[in-house]
């Protein structure tokens, strides 16, 4: 074949008003306090989900019953601007240990002011979690995204 | 957003659509389990799952008498159309917690 169509990166970017290193604080070391519950692998309700702070650090979810299921593993810490973190979780929302399957988040934080961060996700690699084999859905590009900005809009309000 | 067409990431801007999309990707149901969970009659939910079937986002298979369906395990589409709505939900909630989260522990120490 003399084309290989690769399936686009989700991204996502919000404003929040506080330092960029709390920001990246909130983002880490407080990343259980934040993460949808709903969103995990376990057979076990999910008790919390830890991010390690450090290169290499483990990325998982521990389930109330004391159970952990793997998600990824940091591969960039740069605190408090950059983290990348494999996500290894398939279509079959199972972990998939094997690094070549493995999709990347890349997480930047920029300092707009003293107070306020904007904070850049880009979830890219996806083609890696279905092995490449599913392209003939023949995606495009798109998403969500603008609506999760109008939610924070909301949020912020709420919050101010 | 304007989509053009209907591809998978459109077809859940509808909510019913969205919420029976989140209870496949739990585990695979038949018409007749995500009824019980959904406020709409089984054929309303089966006229979802007809839309979502050719959007290539879900599948089914015959088991005995009944008919299961699930997330297309093999479709890209509904991989990145679920992962869209988990980070769409999961950076809403860091929004608020990273305003509402005054811990530093820098500061706690003066």
């Amino acid at each position: 074949m003399s084309s290989t169509p690769t399936i686009p990166p989700l991204t996502g970017t919000i404003t929040v008003d506080v330092p960029v290193d709390q920001a990246f604080r909130t983002f880490t070391s407080a990343f259980g306090s934040w993460w949808p519950a709903e969103y995990h692998i376990g057979q076990a309700d999910m008790a919390t989900a830890v991010l390690e702070p450090r290169e290499g650090g483990r990325w998982y979810e521990q389930g109330a019953d004391g159970s952990e299921c793997d998600w990824g593993q940091v591969l960039a810490w740069e605190p408090p601007h950059r983290l990348v973190v494999t996500w290894q979780i398939n279509g079959q929302w199972q972990y998939d240990p094997d690094p070549e399957h493995a999709s990347e988040i890349e997480v930047r934080f920029r300092a707009d002011g003293p107070d306020q961060t904007t904070v850049e996700l880009e979830h890219r690699h996806l083609d890696r979690l279905v092995d490449g084999q599913a392209l003939r859905d023949g995606i495009t590009g798109g998403g969500g995204w603008p609506s999760l900005l109008e939610l924070f809009a909301k949020a912020a309000t709420n919050q101010a | 957003m304007d989509t053009n067409g209907v591809d998978g990431l459109g077809l859940l801007g509808d909510p019913t659509r969205r919420a029976i999309f989140e209870l496949l990707a739990r585990h695979p149901r038949t018409v007749g389990e995500l009824a019980q969970h959904l406020p709409i009659t089984r054929s309303a939910v089966s006229q979802h799952l007809r839309v979502l079937k050719d959007g290539g986002l879900v599948v089914s298979k015959a088991e005995g008498t009944r008919r299961i369906y699930r997330l297309n395990p093999d479709g890209v589409t509904a991989l990145r159309a679920y992962l869209d709505r988990v980070w769409e939900e999961a950076l809403t909630a860091f929004g608020k917690a990273a305003h509402v989260a005054p811990v530093d522990p820098e500061q706690e120490d003066q």
